[in-house]
């Protein structure tokens, strides 16, 4: 399962490839990183699959709900499967995420085990 | 006739050796000084009077000056007591405002220490699941492999370090911002200065209103190197311009429609001039109109709805610039199109 990560928090590739090390090397999951929801948009209109896209909502430039709006309007069948995440787990962010399709909606600090959960549940 | 005059007229009278031509010529002569001195006394007596009148008349002056001299003396201790209170407003006005950009931080720098403190909690849990496997392959005799795990465990150490750091850097900012200026001017990196206050106000401004964003572009200048300023001071200036500026960007949008193709974006960047370093504020948003632009840095002077903003914000920005650093505080606008505020120090 190949999944994009978007967040303008570098590091959390280093995290992320750590927390999820026995998957990457079993080969059950796969990971792309995007630092911009600009990047995110060049990444997949480069044609480069993700099925699942995991992006923060606060992000300098286009952020997070308009990349959500992007990917949900103009990508392919089936639809990859977005989850938000924020460090503002308001009721607008919420519900602005959920109108526009998100497939769930996730507050930092991210629990791992529980996305771990989730990602498994999915593939 | 004065008592001198009758003898002199009665001795004339009665001589035996004067003829009557002599005395009636000297006679004559005595009645004419005896209505000079008559016209004479009368003046004097008129004089007399005046005199008095003007003694009563200056005693009352001196009075009412007096009076008058006490009334101004109250009126000066009341002004000198109000201007000290005026003082102590001033005083307590820059605290408020201050502690008012404070607030608006406040969001801001929770957000900021919520992402290093996720990756000092992150990956401490990850090496101590590393620590675990690593003695694994060292029971398993695989030297290679545990090698290859303690190298991560250090890289997440130094992960840990810097991040930890970070939340440091921006716990120090934050006293140093709510700290009373110590006046002392230090080197400073301006860059990295800029660069902090922006993020702050940018969480601060988005955690306020969850609607904002805008792009944020960022044009350092490398070569600048250190600056001699009072930090806080100059980071209060540049808070503020860059509130205003995403103020005004998120004016202009709500005036705009939806797929109107605005893009609110805010620059922010320094530039090494001769002798002189520059920092400036860009925004593309509503622009200040030509008849509020003389006032600007007029104290108290807002075009924001009652209660939102002070009006001390540029003016003690521009005092702080100008009387605090010699410097200047400069405006550059076109109505409906931007805005650019540059922050010009000598070296």
């Amino acid at each position: 399962m190949k999944i994009l990560v978007v967040d303008d928090e570098k590091d959390v590739q280093v995290l992320f490839e750590q927390r999820f090390r026995k998957e990457i090397r079993n080969k059950e999951m796969e990971f792309a990183f995007a630092y911009s929801g600009e990047d995110a948009l060049e990444y997949l209109n480069e044609l480069h699959e993700a099925v699942l896209i995991l992006s923060d909502i606060n992000m300098p430039g286009m952020s997070g709900l308009e990349l959500l709006r992007h990917i949900k309007e103009k990508h392919h069948e089936p639809p990859p499967v977005v989850m938000m995440i924020t460090a503002y787990g308001d009721a607008d962010n919420y519900n602005t995420a959920m109108k526009l399709g998100a497939d769930d909606f996730l507050t930092k600090p991210l629990e791992f085990s529980l996305l771990k959960e989730k990602l498994k549940a999915i593939n | 006739m004065s008592s001198h005059l009758q003898s002199i007229l009665d001795f004339v009278k009665n001589s035996v050796s004067l003829t009557e031509a002599e005395k009636e010529s000297l006679l004559k002569s005595i009645k004419e000084a005896d209505k000079t001195q008559t016209l004479l006394l009368f003046k004097l007596e008129r004089i007399e009077k005046d005199r008095h009148t003007l003694s009563v008349m200056l005693e009352e002056s001196i009075e009412d000056l007096q009076k008058k001299s006490r009334v101004i003396e109250e009126a000066n201790k009341t002004l000198t007591q109000t201007l000290e209170e005026l003082k102590a407003t001033q005083a307590q006005l820059i605290q408020s405002e201050k502690m008012a950009s404070l607030g608006e931080l406040t969001a801001g720098i929770a957000h900021e220490i919520q992402n290093p403190l996720n990756f000092v909690n992150n990956f401490s849990e990850v090496s101590n699941e590393l620590i675990d496997e690593m003695k694994e392959e060292l029971d398993k005799g695989n030297k290679e492999d545990a090698k290859a795990i303690a190298d991560d465990v250090k890289q997440n150490l130094e992960k840990i370090n810097f991040h930890g750091k970070r939340a440091d850097g921006i716990v120090k900012s934050m006293l140093q911002h709510s700290r009373t200026s110590n006046n002392k001017k230090e080197p400073t990196d301006i860059n990295a200065l800029a660069d902090e206050y922006l993020r702050l106000a940018y969480h601060g401004m988005r955690a306020k209103d969850k609607s904002f964003n805008a792009a944020i572009k960022t044009d350092y200048d490398e070569s600048i190197g250190l600056i001699k300023i009072i930090s806080q001071d100059i980071g209060r200036v540049i808070l503020n311009l860059i509130t205003n500026a995403f103020y005004a960007v998120m004016e202009k949008k709500k005036f705009q429609s939806a797929e109107g193709g605005y893009e609110p974006t805010v620059t922010v960047g320094t530039k090494k001039l001769d002798n002189k370093i520059e920092i400036h504020v860009k925004d593309n948003g509503t622009g200040i109109p030509q008849k509020a632009l003389d006032k600007i840095f007029q104290p108290f002077f807002t075009t924001k709805p009652t209660g939102q903003g002070t009006g001390l914000g540029l003016s003690l920005s521009y005092d702080i610039v100008t009387k605090g650093h010699g410097g200047e505080l400069k405006v550059e606008t076109r109505e409906g199109e931007y805005t650019m505020f540059s922050i010009i120090l000598s070296l």
